[in-house]
């Protein structure tokens, strides 16, 4: 299946609403590199706003207006960066598993190069909560690293973010690194939850989670507020960049396509 | 189908006993890393016997990952392993019997060696039936999840290292729950460890033959 077809030219450039493929409509549509490139470009822009506005504002409202906790003083302030990068982290990693498995099974080149987007952002995520991490840590437990369940799990999911992307780094053919990469996030994500669970059993020190559906929060409303802000302001920044980095590759892939030779930006 | 099977072992064996350079250097690797460690941590007997399972484990984990990347390389360079996907016989069970005999000339031999190492450092006798049976687990959970790594490194630049990196976190539970079997007290304490490795191993016996085939399948394109 596809629905590349390179000499189309985008419709969002030239204004021309004959130009759409008749064969893929509605969201479809953008499985097209030249589609997907335009479409990135704006959301990329709109989330990189909204980085910045919620972060900005979350970032006040943590600092400034929660209360210093009772038991943990100001330290705990890095909260509002810790977990979000933490969630953020492991999301980013279904997401990407997610995107190499359709890649490989619908054969469609769009969403692998998505994965491959989407890998040096949850691995910068992962490397930030270990560190915003052992920052807390100094402070509330008097060391910067402990080996407990969470720390440990944390640190593999940075090991498999690493061998994804070396997998596909030492790959010459593009597609065949696709598929490798594909292969080896599946085999992660089944073995995701053993590697938890087995560690888990092994040791813990981590307190347990403070949100969850099921019951209502045990924190402060500023707190909270922050805390739901920054990771609005996170998640932002995390589709903003690898959006952006979707469109670096897909100028990489594509190169030789006419409707990328026919780009301002290529062009100049 | 079985007669493929046992040919194919046969094949593999005869091949490891014309060159058992081979299997030696994996044996000399593990038995070299058993005694790096009294070296490194000084001659303290008793902290010795305590960290010996963990060493015992690690040196075999660190072993049998040195010695996966053989695994498909010699096939595929003489182009074997493509004759072997082009035929009729379901390419899991191929890759089953290649996974079987890797462990019959890399796990195997660690697991004989492991007592003697046991024995040097000082570990009680009735220790060494827990530790001998959680690395037999142990070294066929690694040659399964190995194998996935060596197959979808297969040719590429760098597959040794890559390999590494690709399958130490995979490795990992069945680190966890092999040492905490071979730590135990007593054989009571062990059991559930060895019977979660146990249910990791029946898993990837499950899973990997089928993972490998599809890996495979991509470097022969």
């Amino acid at each position: 299946m596809d629905l590349t077809a390179p000499q189309t030219k985008p419709a969002s450039l030239h204004r021309d609403r004959t130009d759409h493929p008749a064969h893929a409509r509605g969201w479809r549509a953008y499985a097209a590199p030249s589609r997907a490139y335009a479409l990135a470009g704006k959301l990329a822009r709109l989330f990189q706003l909204s980085a910045l506005l919620f972060g900005v504002l979350g970032l006040y409202v943590g600092l400034v207006l929660a209360p210093t906790d009772h038991q943990q003083g100001e330290a705990y302030r890095i909260i509002f960066i810790h977990v979000p990068a933490a969630w953020l982290s492991m999301v980013i990693y279904v997401v990407m598993a997610g995107w190499a498995i359709i890649g490989w099974v619908l054969n469609t080149r769009l969403s692998s190069m998505m994965a491959r987007a989407l890998a040096p952002t949850g691995a910068l995520y992962t490397a930030l909560a270990l560190w915003t991490g052992a920052l807390w840590g100094r402070p509330t437990w008097g060391a910067w690293w402990v080996w407990d369940a969470r720390l440990t799990s944390e640190l593999i999911l940075l090991f498999l973010y690493i061998g994804f992307m070396a997998l596909q780094a030492a790959t010459d053919d593009p597609r065949r690194g696709d598929k490798a990469g594909a292969m080896l996030a599946l085999v992660g994500v089944i073995n995701v939850p053993i590697i938890y669970f087995s560690v888990t059993w092994w040791n813990t020190l981590h307190q347990g989670a403070s949100i969850s559906f099921k019951a209502a929060p045990t924190m402060a409303t500023p707190m909270l507020l922050g805390l739901l802000l920054c990771t609005l302001g996170l998640w932002s920044h995390a589709a903003a960049t690898a959006l952006t980095r979707l469109r670096r590759i897909v100028l990489e892939r594509e190169a030789g396509a006419q409707w990328l030779q026919q780009l301002p930006e290529v062009r100049t | 189908m079985i007669t493929i099977l046992i040919a194919l072992v046969k094949r593999d064996l005869k091949l490891a006993a014309r060159r058992p350079v081979e299997v030696l250097t994996t044996l000399f690797f593990f038995a070299m890393v058993g005694a790096l460690f009294p070296l490194a941590v000084g001659a303290d007997k008793e902290l010795l016997r305590r960290m010996a399972p963990a060493i015992l484990w690690v040196g075999a984990l660190l072993s049998a990952m040195l010695s996966m990347n053989r695994l498909f390389v010699a096939d595929f360079m003489d182009g074997t392993l493509e004759q072997l996907l082009l035929s009729p016989c379901p390419p899991s069970l191929l890759i089953a019997a290649k996974v079987l005999s890797h462990w019959l000339v890399a796990g195997l031999p660690l697991v004989l060696l492991a007592p003697i190492i046991s024995i040097q450092f000082g570990l009680a006798p009735e220790a060494l039936p827990r530790i001998t049976l959680s690395l037999v687990l142990g070294t066929w959970a690694f040659s399964l999840l190995g194998a996935i790594g060596a197959a979808l490194t297969l040719g590429l630049r760098g597959g040794g290292l890559l390999i590494a990196a690709l399958v130490l976190p995979l490795y990992l539970p069945a680190l966890i729950f092999g040492a905490a079997a071979a730590n135990a007290a007593n054989a009571f304490d062990a059991t559930p460890h060895l019977q979660l490795l146990a249910s990791l191993v029946a898993a990837c016996l499950a899973l990997s033959p089928w993972a490998t085939s599809a890996a495979l399948k991509l470097s022969l394109d």
